[in-house]
């Protein structure tokens, strides 16, 4: 009698987003090797080929249940959903990218191919639900992000800002991966559910638990830019390549909340009691300090820098209402601010003046009057940060301090909408440079580039539909988070 | 005639769109497109005047179709007495508007005259939303083409006064939301119906205590820094000041009426309790106001800066007599609204026709215009004398209105109040002495041109309605009284039934 090789069973279809991203990648490293050596746009376009690829195949998924590799990754509407954001934040940085590189002769293969791999650690960690996966698509996104926050590698502002992420992230990973070993610790296992099964059943007063759950949340703080965690933030975009920035504060922080909602709503929530309030602080925290330092920033890079810092406090407002209505606000927020905020560096990072890129908030000066279609997509992006209506972001806010009242925290929204009050400061600073002033100095043109409008169009089209008919995606949205709250 | 509030709203947004298409060059045609499609805008919404339906106190011309459902949320629309004339009076005052400014206007027309449109569009949705989804994102939206109008095409300080003006009042809006969506959450949770349908919320009776304070403080918060009542009003002369003649009059023609509407639609009705406990304390600020405003406008230097501070004192009436909670007084107010609007609208489209001919606004670079400008002259004495509340004339009929009110439910109040009304005589009429009357001081004034046949157009329909509305009021006041009754009625009854509650 032989024992028979038992083969595991693999199914990719609940990875299959992720894997057309990874081979899509990989594909690009063996084009990187063929002629023609100096233009590489063409990898961007086998590359925005994989992303719709993806895309396709996330709608075609759209409404299974199923998890695999023994539980440890998940297929459902959550999943999903978030694999839209990343995909929307990928396809517009891709595009965005081509001109951008070109013009700065920065343009290389492994540009690309880096973004691809980023995407796809962050769609894995959009499906993990095991930590280990979490932490295995944290490091594909963050080694990726790492490396391209420094590509332009001649820049001493670049040299710092990758070795700032480097090093810092590195540390918070150390504290996550630490986090992971005291949970398993604790409860015997890395998977969120039995975690969940383990605190339900009494671990919750584990000191152990409650300490790796610390050293967790500092990892996952870290990710998200949250404050006390945030330090990173404003070095790392500004002296990154501004697509790259675009990626980091949409892409890497959609994958990180997603990884973080599924924590806290599978293995977490018998504790949801004692951690709402700790994201209460947080919130308050990060949208008080980002809208404030904001206001301080002459470099439009930094100040948005901030402002996502404010807006990660008010994606937690949402995760401390908790709840469908909660967290689908999240995910319907982090959905408007990847079209938003990717659309407003997209504006940003067309900006020039003699081949040099601009980016000081003066450097808008009188861009009305120069580029009248360019200033009012930032206008709308910029407004849409505000949250004005009818634009996007005036209803994910609309969602986020929704839930919070329904949920009981008056202040917490009362304390959100003032601080919405103050970024109107900042935010309109920038149109009124851009409509209200004369610049000085030789003015800034923008780059002409047919992707980057093409990017600039598909965010404006986002940020005005989901502003004026939000009602189907928010419905996904809600729809998607309620796998998770069974 | 199924959709014609939606026509009227949307009107403005499709001329801008025309305009948005239109080359830069081509300015004659900018010009023209702008001012048909506002023409074309009155003239659809006059049928709601035409065939409103007096005695019915209920919404009319309502259309309703869901917009997020799952919210709760629709799209709904309609008038009642409260907002038809104000609609009116909006899409009345938008063509000429747009025709003070085509000279005064010198720069990016085009931009202009989509802003503006933007703006109509703004203001004429927050006077017929009938949710309060759907009014808070007319609100809001309103506010950016505004602040583009103060910016862009401003005074030497525009840029302080256009960030000051969105400030001030998106502190005040913000915290409004936060009271939409708790008492959203309220009556869904009580009723188990999620809506934020504005008859829907009306019906339902809110326990007395903090919850209702608080929301009636938060959304009157937002009211009073947009009427803006004493003493939230510190942006106003700023954005007044500092803002382009056609500015200016949307400002205080239309704008601040968005507060005053506010509070009749929304603050009384769904908050009555709360209503009734703050009254007199709307009344203090209301008489604060009326006062401070007329004694800050005295000594004003600059024509349009004492306008400014005369709405000040004008608005305080209107809220004076929305508070009384009686048919006289609230009637009052409602068409002391429309009054300000068109005799303060007139005030500063005077100021900026003074303004083009000598590029000043200070009354002591005038004196002696009469001889001048005999026709400016005596137009400019009319709509004085309306602004002052000349029986005959429209200002008349609201003050009058307002304070047989006012006298009913709080006589120092109103005694107090009547003192604005002299106070108004002295600093109006003294303007109008030292810039008409007496020799011409200077020079530069003895050739000025009189009205020119543009100004003419622009001002004698002004002139028909300030002496139609003093002599007839009633063709005006009788679209309003049926709603008025309704909505003190249903305040009274809520307050009952509120306090019903509350004793058991």
């Amino acid at each position: 009698m032989t024992d028979s090789i038992l083969l595991p069973v693999v199914s990719l279809r609940v990875i299959a987003p992720a894997a057309v991203l990874a081979v899509t990648g990989f594909v690009l490293m063996l084009l990187d090797l063929l002629p023609p050596r100096q233009r590489r746009e063409h990898m961007a376009f086998v590359g925005l080929a994989g992303v719709a690829a993806a895309l396709v195949a996330t709608v075609l998924l759209w409404g299974s249940e199923e998890s695999g590799f023994q539980g440890m990754v998940v297929l459902d509407n959550f999943t999903l959903f978030l694999t839209l954001v990343i995909g929307y934040a990928t396809g517009l940085v891709l595009l965005l990218s081509i001109d951008y590189l070109q013009r700065l002769g920065m343009e290389t293969g492994e540009f690309y191919i880096l973004v691809l791999f980023a995407a796809t650690g962050m769609v894995v960690m959009a499906g993990a639900n095991d930590l280990i996966v979490v932490f295995l698509g944290l490091e594909t996104m963050s080694l990726a992000l790492y490396v391209l926050a420094g590509i332009f590698r001649t820049r001493i502002e670049a040299g710092e800002a990758s070795m700032k992420y480097f090093l810092l992230g590195a540390f918070a990973s150390g504290f996550f991966l630490y986090g992971i070993a005291l949970i398993y610790g604790a409860t015997g296992s890395t998977n969120f559910n039995k975690i969940g099964a383990a605190v339900a059943a009494g671990a919750a007063r584990d000191p152990l638990l409650l300490i790796g759950f610390g050293l967790l949340l500092v990892g996952f703080g870290f990710k998200i830019s949250a404050v006390p965690f945030h330090m990173w933030t404003a070095d790392v975009y500004e002296g990154a390549p501004t697509s790259v920035t675009a990626f980091i504060a949409t892409g890497s922080k959609a994958a990180a909340f997603a990884a973080l909602v599924r924590v806290l709503l599978v293995a977490l929530r018998p504790l949801q009691g004692e951690w709402a309030w700790l994201f209460w602080g947080l919130a308050v925290l990060s949208m008080t300090l980002g809208n404030v330092v904001a206001i301080a920033q002459q470099n439009l890079k930094r100040m948005l820098a901030y402002s996502s810092i404010a807006h990660v406090g008010y994606m937690l407002v949402g995760i401390v209402a908790g709840g469908s209505f909660g967290n689908g606000g999240v995910l319907f927020y982090l959905l408007v601010y990847t079209f938003t905020t990717a659309g407003a560096f997209g504006v940003i990072l067309l900006l020039e003046r003699g081949g040099e890129e601009a980016v000081r908030i003066g450097d808008t000066a009188g861009l009305a009057a120069r580029h009248p279609l360019a200033a009012l997509a930032l206008s709308v992006f910029l407004l849409s940060l505000v949250g004005i209506p009818p634009t996007a972001g005036f209803v994910g806010k609309f969602y986020l301090f929704g839930a919070a009242i329904r949920s009981g925290y008056i202040w917490l929204a009362v304390i959100g909408v003032l601080n919405s009050a103050v970024a109107a400061y900042y935010y309109l600073r920038v149109i009124v440079s851009m409509y209200m002033r004369e610049p000085e100095g030789t003015p800034t043109v923008l780059a002409p580039s047919f992707a980057g409008a093409l990017a600039l169009v598909v965010a404006l089209w986002g940020v005005i539909q989901l502003g004026i008919m939000p009602a189907p995606i928010f419905d996904l949205a809600q729809s998607a988070v309620l796998p998770l709250l069974r | 005639m199924r959709a014609v509030l939606s026509a009227v709203t949307f009107l403005p947004v499709v001329g801008a769109a025309l305009i948005f298409v239109l080359p830069r060059r081509w300015e004659g045609m900018v010009k023209v497109t702008a001012l048909a499609t506002s023409i074309v805008t009155f003239a659809v919404s006059v049928p709601l005047f035409t065939r409103f339906d007096a005695s019915l106190s209920a919404y009319q011309f309502v259309e309703q179709r869901a917009w997020m459902p799952t919210l709760g949320v629709s799209y709904h629309l309609g008038v009642d007495g409260i907002s038809l004339l104000l609609v009116l009076l909006t899409t009345f005052l938008m063509p000429l508007v747009l025709l003070s400014s085509w000279h005064s206007i010198e720069r990016r027309w085009k931009e202009f005259a989509i802003t503006m449109l933007l703006l109509e569009t703004g203001m004429l949705g927050v006077f017929v939303a009938l949710d309060l989804f759907l009014f808070y994102v007319f609100w809001e939206a309103m506010l950016i083409p505004m602040y583009l109008i103060i910016g862009i095409w401003g005074g030497p300080n525009r840029v302080y006064a256009a960030v000051k003006f969105v400030l001030y009042t998106l502190f005040g809006s913000l915290l409004m939301l936060v009271a939409i969506l708790a008492l959203y959450f309220l009556h869904g949770a009580a009723t188990g119906a999620y809506t934020f349908d504005l008859p829907v919320l009306v019906r339902y009776v809110l326990p007395a205590g903090r919850a209702q304070n608080l929301m009636f403080l938060a959304f009157a918060l937002a009211f009073a820094i947009k009427v803006p009542m004493w003493p939230f009003h510190t942006w106003l002369p700023d954005a007044h000041t500092e803002a382009p003649t056609p500015g200016s009059v949307i400002l205080a023609g239309v704008l601040l009426k968005m507060g005053t509407y506010g509070f009749l639609r929304f603050c009384l009705p769904l908050f009555p309790q709360a209503t009734m406990t703050f009254a007199p304390w709307m009344f203090a600020l209301a008489v604060i106001g009326i006062i401070y405003g007329a004694w800050v406008s005295t000594v004003q230097a600059d024509m349009k800066k004492l306008v400014a501070y005369s709405s000040v004192s004008h608005l305080g009436f209107v809220v004076l007599g929305l508070f009384t909670l009686n048919p006289q007084g609230m009637v009052g107010a409602i068409i002391q609204m429309v009054n300000h609007g068109l005799s303060t609208g007139a005030l500063f489209l005077i100021v900026g026709m003074l303004y083009e001919r000598r590029h000043t606004r200070l009354i002591a670079d005038y004196g002696g215009l009469w001889s001048v400008v005999p026709a400016l002259s005596v137009i400019f004495l009319i709509v004085t004398l309306s602004s002052i509340g000349l029986p005959g004339l429209n200002g008349f009929v609201g003050e009058f209105l307002i304070l047989v009110g006012a006298f009913q439910v709080h006589r120092p109040a109103a005694v107090l109040a009547t003192t604005g009304i002299i106070f108004a005589a002295v600093y109006l009429l003294w303007m109008y002495q030292r810039v008409i009357f007496g020799e011409v001081t200077h020079e530069e004034n003895r050739r000025l041109p009189d009205l020119s046949l543009r100004e003419w157009v622009i001002l004698v329909p002004v002139l028909v309605f300030i002496v139609w509305i003093g002599v007839y009021p009633v063709a005006f006041t009788g679209k309003t009284e049926a709603s008025v009754q309704a909505l003190i009625t249903q305040v009274q009854t809520k307050a009952a039934a509120t306090a019903a509650m509350a004793s058991r």
